[in-house]
C-alpha cells in the first residue's frame, strides 16, 4: 500500500481537455453549449432584424381582440364578437372531443378487430387482416379525405328531409342521415329531469354494489347468485319507474323538418366533417391496436391457456380470467401511444373543415390576424401539453403494472 | 381390468381392422370448413354475414370495374357513354397519369428521368435491403445513388452531383487515414476536407457549368407521387444519421448534451407534423436572414427529416437499451475508446435489433408525406384535390381516383412492411 | 452536419437562390426572374392550363411587370400561394409581389405593413345559390348552410351581415375554392359566398351554370389589387405605375396590336410620355424608357387582359361594371403620366 502515492500533481495543460477523460465530457459540453447558444442567437437575431424590417413585433394582444369570425361546433358558447382566445379555446376543446371520442371506437373496434383475427373462424380471421393491412398501410390523410367525399356524394341531401311531404323520413322518426351530417334529437331536461338521471347514477353504483357482493358471497360460501339479468335490471328499472313516476320529465327534441327551408332544426347536428374525422381516425388507428391487441394475446404462453383449459374453465372464462389480464399488461402501453398518434392526426381536421384548434387558432386567427409565429407558437405547446400529459399517463401506468419481481 | 371382467369378455379380436377412410364429414374439404368456417352456432352466423357481405360487395363492384370507362374527356362524356349503366370512369386515371405521378408542372419531356430515377431507387436499395445475400462491394451503387437521383430529377450539370460525391469521398479517405491518432481529430480534418472540396469543386461548377447537364427542374416543379416518394426517401435517408446522433445524445453521461437532446426528441414527437409543415411554410422564412431565400420543398424536407430523426432516435435508443449490460463493460474492458465501442460493438447490435422499427417509422413517414397537400403542396393527394378535382372536366370523379392513390401507397407501404417482417425473421437468432 | 452538408450541396446547385434585401428591384434583376405569388388555382384570375402554364387576369399583371423590369414576359415563378401563406410569403421575402384577388383593408395596408399598388379589380361579395331552391334574395337565408373560404376577408364580411340582419347560419369552412365547388354542388351546403368574380368564375366551371344563380347582394366593397412589402417605395412604384400604364394605355387606346406604332411617337403627349418618346419617366423609377411599352405587349393593355381572361366571351363572362374606365362610368382612373 505504502507504494500506491497519489500520483505526481502534474501542472494543467490545455491538450488534457481533449485527451484528459476527466476533462474531455467537460470540453464536449462546453463546445455543444456554445453552439446551441450560437445557433440560438442567430436565429433570433435574424428573426429580430426580420421582425424589425418589416416593422412586426411579437405579441398576444391580438388573442383578446375580437374575432369576427362564427365557428358551427362549439361546447362552450361561442359567437363572432367573442375573442380570438375563445375560439381558440373553443377549437381545443373541439380537438379534445374528437381525440377523446376516437379513442374510444378506436378501442373498440381494435379490440374486437384484434380478436377476431386470432379467430378459429379462417373466414373472419382473412377479413379481419385484409382490414388491418388496407388500413395502415394507406395514410390517415387519405381515408379522412375519402370518407368525407364519399359522404358528402353518397348521402342523401338535407332538403330530401324537408317540407310537408319528403323524399325522405327520419329514421325511427329521430335521426337523419345527412350529406350535411347526422341529426340526432336532443335530451331535454325539465327540472325533474335532473333527479331521474340522478336515479341512474345512483343505480349504476347500486349495480356495481351488488356485483361486489355477489363476488364476496361466492368467494366466502361459494353460492353463485346470478349476474347478468339482475345488474340490467337495477341498473334500469329504477330509472324507469322515476321516469313515469315523475311525468316523464325528459323529453326529446326531435330534429324538425318543417321549421326551416334550408336545414332540419332542433337536436343536435353533428357535422360530416366531424363524423369524416371521427370514423377515420378510428378505423385507422383501430387496425395498429388491432396488431397491438393480437401481439398482447399471442404473448400469453400457450402453456397458460393449456393450464387453465386443464383447470376446466371454459374457453370464455379463460380469456377473461387467464389470458386477458396478463395479455393486457403488454397491450396497453403501446394503445396508449396510439391514442398519442390519434391526438396528433387529429390535426388533419383542417383537410375537411372540422373546427379544432388547429383549425380556429392554427387557421383562421393566424390568417385573420397575420401572427404566424404567435399563433403557432401557441398551437404547438397545446399538443405539446397534451402528448405530455398522456405521456405521464403512460408512465405511470407503467410503473404500476410493472412486475413486482423479487 | 382383467380381473374384474375376464369372465364377461364373450370375444377378443386377435386381428387388427384394416384402417378405413375417415368419414366423409371428417376428411377433405367438408372438414376444413366444418372446423375453419362452421365450428359452432356463432361462427356459423359470422361466416354466412361475411360471405353474405362479400358476396353484395363483389356484385355491386363487379359491373362497375367492368363497365368501366378508360377512354374519354371528361366526367359528362363517361356518363354519356354509360347511359345510366354502372360503371367506374377510369378515363381521368388514363388522361392525367402523367399529372398524378409527377405533378403538372414537371416538364413532360423529361419524365424518362424519375422513371429511370425510381428504377434505379430498387436498384440501388437491393444491396442494402437484401445485404446478407449480396456482396457488400454492392453497396457502392447504394452510395452513388443519391448523386445519381440528385443529377436525374433536379437536372443541370454532372459536376455538381459529382463534387459532393467527392467531397464525401475525400472526407472519408482523410478520416481513415487519421482515425488510428485520434477520432475527433479525423472527424474535424475530414469535415474541413470535405468542404474544402466542395468549395473548390463549387468553382469548377461555376467555371463549367454545361457538362452533360440535363435541363434544369425547379423544386417547387416536382409534383404527384413523384413528390411523396422524393420526400420519403430522402428525408429517411437524412434522418437515420440523425437520429443515430441524438439517440447516442439521448443515452450520454453528458448531462448538457443529454438533456439537448431530450428536448429536441420530446419536442418534436409531442407537435403534429402538420404543425412542424406550417413551421416551415409560414414561420421559418423569418429565421434565417433576408439574403437566403430556401424553396419551400427544402424547408419541408428539413422540417420532416427533424420529425423522423426523433422518431427513430426512440427506435434506437430502445435498441440500445436491449443490449445486455455486459456488452458496453467487455468493450470497455477491451480497453475501447467511446467512439470504438460505439462504431464497433454497440452500435452494429444496436442497429441490427432496432431495423423492424425503423422500418415502420419510415413506412410512417412515407405516409405523412401526404400531409404536404395542406401546405398548398401538389403531391399525390394535392393533385387530385386540387387541380383535378377542380376542373371543369373531373369534377366528381371520387372513387376512381382516391381508389388510385390507394393503389399507389397500399403497395409501397405493404411490401416495406412485410419486408420489416420478413427482416425480424432473418434477424431473431435466440432459436425459439 | 450531415443536414449542413446537404444544404450545402443544395447551394451550389442554385436550389436556394434568390435575395429580398430591401431593394427588390436590383434583386429581381440579378436574379432574372420575377417571384409573383398567385392563387393556387381560380380559373380566370390565376390557374396553371393543360400545358402547367399559368394563365388569368392576376398572372397577366405579374407578366406585364415581368416585362418592365425583365424585358421578358415569361420570366416570372409562379408561386401557388393559399390563404394562410400569403401573407408570409411576401413579408418573408419569398415573392416579390403578390396578385392574388387580396382585398385592399386598412388592417393589411398599415397593420400586416404592406403596400397596395393599386386595384385591379373592384370586387364585391356575393352568393352563389341553386336555382331550384327558388331563393331571390340573401336576407331569405335564415338557417342556410353556408360554404365559406377561409383566411378571407368573406369570412368576416359573412358574420358581419348575418348579424346585422339578425339572421342564423351555418358555416362551413373550406380551404380552396376547388373544394368548396364538390360540396356546394353535392348540397352539402346550400349557398356559396366569395367576391363576385370567384363565384362566376366558379359557376363557370360548373356542367350546367344555368342552374344556379347569384344572388343581387353584394355585402362588402372588395378592392382587389397587386401588394408588395411596406418600406421599399422604389419597387412599390414599379408595380403601382406598370399596372397605371396598363389602365391608362385603354384610356388612350393603346392596344397591344398599335403599340409598336404608337412608339414611333404620336400627337398625344400623355401617350409619348407613357410610351418613353417624351420625358424620362421610365428612368425616374430606375427601368428604361420603353417600359411601359413592353408591359403592354405582355399582354395588352387592362381591357384586353379582362377580356382575354373574364370578360363576356370567356366562359366566365363577367361584365366590365365598375371595372370600366371613368370615362365610361366605372371606376378605373389612372393617375395622369406626367
Amino acid at each position: 500500500m505504502a507504494t500506491l502515492s497519489d500520483p505526481p500533481s502534474e501542472s494543467f495543460q490545455l491538450s488534457k481537455l481533449i485527451r484528459d477523460t476527466r476533462y474531455r465530457s467537460y470540453t464536449f459540453q462546453l463546445i455543444a453549449l456554445i453552439a446551441l447558444i450560437l445557433v440560438f442567437a442567430y436565429l433570433g437575431s435574424n428573426l429580430a432584424s426580420n421582425l424589425a424590417e418589416a416593422g412586426l413585433n411579437i405579441s398576444f394582444s391580438f388573442l383578446g381582440n375580437s374575432a369576427g369570425y362564427d365557428i358551427n361546433q362549439s361546447l362552450i358558447e361561442y359567437n363572432n364578437q367573442m375573442t380570438h382566445l375563445r375560439a381558440t379555446l373553443v377549437g381545443a376543446l373541439n380537438t379534445l372531443l374528437v381525440a377523446f371520442l376516437g379513442c374510444i371506437l378506436a378501442t373498440i373496434i381494435g379490440v374486437i378487430v384484434g380478436v377476431l383475427r386470432l379467430s378459429k373462424n379462417w373466414l373472419i380471421g382473412r377479413i379481419m387482416s385484409i382490414y388491418v393491412e388496407i388500413f395502415r398501410n394507406v395514410p390517415v390523410l387519405i381515408w379522412i379525405l375519402i370518407i368525407y367525399f364519399v359522404m358528402t356524394a353518397a348521402m342523401p341531401s338535407a332538403r330530401d328531409y324537408l317540407g310537408e311531404e319528403p323524399e325522405r323520413d327520419l329514421l325511427l322518426g329521430l335521426i337523419a342521415f345527412t350529406n350535411r351530417g347526422v341529426y340526432v334529437p336532443a335530451a331535454v331536461f325539465q327540472p325533474m329531469g335532473w333527479v331521474v338521471l340522478g336515479v341512474f347514477v345512483a343505480s349504476i353504483f347500486g349495480a356495481i354494489a351488488y356485483r361486489r357482493y355477489a363476488t364476496k358471497l361466492l368467494y366466502d360460501t361459494g353460492r353463485l347468485l346470478p349476474m347478468g339479468w339482475p345488474m340490467l335490471a337495477i341498473v334500469i328499472l329504477p330509472a324507469l319507474v322515476a321516469f313515469f313516476v315523475l311525468g316523464q320529465p325528459i323529453a326529446l327534441d326531435r330534429p324538425d323538418p318543417l321549421a326551416n327551408r334550408f336545414n332540419l332544426q332542433g337536436g343536435i347536428p353533428i357535422s360530416g366533417a366531424f363524423i369524416a374525422l371521427w370514423f377515420a381516425l378510428s378505423i385507422y388507428t383501430a387496425a395498429f391496436i388491432a396488431e397491438n391487441v393480437r401481439a398482447g394475446i399471442l404473448a400469453v404462453s400457450r402453456g397458460q391457456t393449456e393450464a387453465a383449459a386443464s383447470l376446466g374453465l371454459r374457453p370464455n372464462r379463460i380469456m377473461n380470467l387467464v389470458v386477458l389480464p396478463q395479455a393486457l399488461r403488454v397491450i396497453i402501453p403501446p394503445v396508449i401511444s396510439q391514442y398519442l398518434n390519434l391526438t396528433k392526426n387529429s390535426s388533419l381536421a383542417i383537410a375537411v373543415g372540422y373546427m379544432d384548434l388547429t383549425a380556429t387558432l392554427g387557421g383562421i386567427t393566424l390568417n385573420q390576424t397575420g401572427r404566424a409565429i404567435e399563433c403557432i407558437l401557441l398551437l404547438m405547446l397545446f399538443y405539446l401539453a397534451i402528448s405530455l400529459a398522456i405521456s405521464a399517463v403512460m408512465n405511470a401506468y407503467n410503473s404500476a403494472i410493472r412486475l413486482k419481481e423479487r | 381390468m382383467s380381473d374384474t371382467h375376464a369372465e364377461s369378455v364373450a370375444f377378443v379380436r386377435d386381428t387388427m381392422i384394416p384402417e378405413q377412410a375417415p368419414p366423409a364429414s371428417e376428411a377433405g374439404a367438408v372438414k376444413w370448413v366444418r372446423s375453419n368456417l362452421f365450428p359452432d352456432w356463432l361462427n356459423a352466423i359470422l361466416t354466412i354475414v361475411a360471405l353474405y357481405l362479400i358476396a353484395r360487395l363483389v356484385i355491386g363492384a363487379f359491373p362497375w370495374f367492368a363497365n368501366g370507362i378508360w377512354n374519354a374527356s371528361s366526367l359528362s362524356e363517361c356518363r354519356e357513354i354509360l347511359d345510366g349503366a354502372t360503371g367506374g370512369c377510369f378515363a381521368v386515371l388514363a388522361e392525367r397519369w402523367n399529372q398524378l405521378l409527377f405533378g403538372f408542372q414537371y416538364p413532360s419531356t423529361e419524365y424518362w428521368r424519375p422513371a429511370l430515377a425510381f428504377v434505379l431507387l430498387a436498384v440501388a436499395a437491393a444491396p442494402l435491403l437484401f445485404w446478407m445475400y449480396l456482396p457488400s462491394r454492392l453497396l457502392v451503387l447504394t452510395a452513388l445513388y443519391p448523386f445519381v437521383a440528385y443529377w436525374l430529377l433536379w437536372g443541370g450539370t454532372i459536376l455538381t452531383p459529382a463534387v459532393a460525391a467527392l467531397g464525401f469521398v475525400v472526407a472519408y479517405l482523410v478520416f481513415a487515414r487519421i482515425e488510428r491518432r485520434s477520432f475527433a481529430l479525423a472527424l474535424g480534418a475530414a469535415v474541413v476536407a470535405a468542404v474544402a472540396t466542395w468549395f473548390l469543386g463549387g468553382l469548377l461548377v461555376d467555371a463549367l457549368p454545361r457538362v452533360l447537364a440535363l435541363p434544369e427542374v425547379a423544386s417547387r416543379n416536382m409534383g404527384g407521387f413523384m413528390l411523396n416518394f422524393i420526400l420519403g426517401v430522402v428525408c429517411v435517408s437524412l434522418s437515420l444519421p440523425i437520429g443515430i446522433l441524438l439517440a447516442l445524445g439521448r443515452q450520454s453521461k453528458m448531462p448538457i448534451i443529454k438533456w439537448i437532446c431530450v428536448v429536441f426528441i420530446e419536442f418534436i414527437r409531442g407537435v403534429p407534423l402538420i404543425t412542424l409543415l406550417f413551421v416551415a411554410n409560414v414561420v421559418l422564412a423569418y429565421f434565417f436572414p433576408p439574403e437566403t431565400n430556401i424553396d419551400l420543398i427544402l424547408r419541408v424536407i428539413i422540417m420532416i427529416t427533424a420529425f423522423a430523426s426523433a422518431y427513430i432516435a426512440e427506435v434506437i435508443r430502445g435498441g440500445l437499451a436491449a443490449l445486455p449490460k455486459g456488452q458496453y463493460e467487455a468493450a470497455d474492458s477491451l480497453g475501447l475508446d467511446y467512439p470504438q465501442a460505439m462504431r464497433l460493438i454497440i452500435m452494429p447490435q444496436a442497429l441490427k435489433i432496432s431495423i423492424p422499427g425503423i422500418v415502420n417509422v419510415a413506412v410512417g413517414l412515407f405516409k405523412d408525406t401526404t400531409l404536404v397537400s395542406i401546405i398548398s403542396m401538389f403531391d399525390l393527394v394535392g393533385m387530385i384535390r386540387g387541380p383535378i378535382l377542380a376542373s371543369t372536366e373531373w369534377n366528381g370523379v371520387y372513387w376512381e381516383l382516391w381508389g388510385f392513390a390507394i393503389l399507389m401507397f397500399f403497395p409501397v407501404c405493404y411490401a416495406i412492411s412485410k419486408y420489416s417482417q420478413w427482416l425480424e425473421r432473418q434477424l431473431a437468432t435466440d432459436h425459439r | 452536419m450531415k443536414k449542413s452538408v446537404f444544404l450545402g450541396a443544395l447551394t451550389v446547385a442554385g436550389l436556394a437562390a434568390g435575395a429580398s434585401a430591401a431593394a427588390t428591384l436590383d434583386d429581381v434583376k440579378a436574379r432574372g426572374t420575377l417571384n409573383c405569388g398567385v392563387a393556387p388555382g381560380l380559373v380566370g384570375f390565376a390557374a396553371p392550363n393543360a400545358e402547367g402554364e399559368w394563365e388569368g387576369f392576376d398572372v397577366s399583371v405579374c407578366r406585364a411587370v415581368a416585362a418592365a423590369v425583365l424585358g421578358d414576359p415569361t420570366a416570372v415563378e409562379f408561386v401557388p400561394t393559399t390563404g394562410k401563406t400569403r401573407f408570409t410569403a411576401l413579408a418573408s421575402g419569398e415573392i416579390d409581389m403578390l396578385a392574388r384577388n387580396t382585398t385592399w383593408t386598412f388592417s393589411r395596408d398599415v397593420d400586416l405593413k404592406f403596400e397596395f399598388a393599386g386595384v385591379n379589380y373592384y370586387d364585391g361579395q356575393g352568393f352563389m345559390i341553386p336555382r331550384e331552391l327558388g331563393i331571390s334574395s340573401a336576407k331569405e337565408l335564415d338557417g342556410a348552410t353556408v360554404c365559406i373560404q377561409t383566411g378571407t376577408t368573406t369570412e368576416l364580411n359573412l358574420a358581419d351581415y348575418f348579424r346585422a340582419n339578425n339572421i342564423s347560419y351555418e358555416p362551413v369552412p373550406i380551404e380552396t375554392n376547388a373544394e368548396a365547388q364538390p360540396l356546394y354542388l353535392e348540397g352539402a351546403c346550400d349557398v356559396y359566398t366569395t367576391d363576385a368574380s370567384g363565384l362566376a368564375a366558379t359557376r363557370a366551371s360548373f356542367e350546367n351554370p344555368g342552374d344556379h344563380v347569384i344572388l343581387p347582394e353584394i355585402i362588402s366593397k372588395e378592392p382587389l389589387g397587386p401588394l408588395v412589402r411596406h418600406g421599399d417605395n422604389d419597387w412599390g412604384d414599379i408595380v403601382r405605375w406598370t399596372l397605371n400604364a396598363l389602365i391608362a394605355a385603354e384610356e388612350y387606346g393603346v392596344t397591344s396590336a398599335n403599340v409598336d406604332d404608337l412608339a414611333e411617337g404620336t400627337d398625344n403627349p400623355e401617350v409619348n410620355r407613357l410610351l418613353g418618346t417624351e420625358g424620362n419617366l421610365g428612368e425616374m423609377m430606375g427601368l428604361d424608357a420603353d417600359w411601359a411599352v413592353r408591359a403592354i405587349k405582355a399582354n395588352g393593355n387592362y381591357g384586353e387582359i379582362f377580356e382575354q381572361n373574364i370578360g363576356e366571351s370567356t366562359p366566365i363572362g363577367l361584365s366590365r361594371g365598375l371595372n370600366a374606365q371613368w370615362t365610361e362610368g366605372g371606376l378605373l382612373y389612372s393617375p395622369p403620366f406626367r
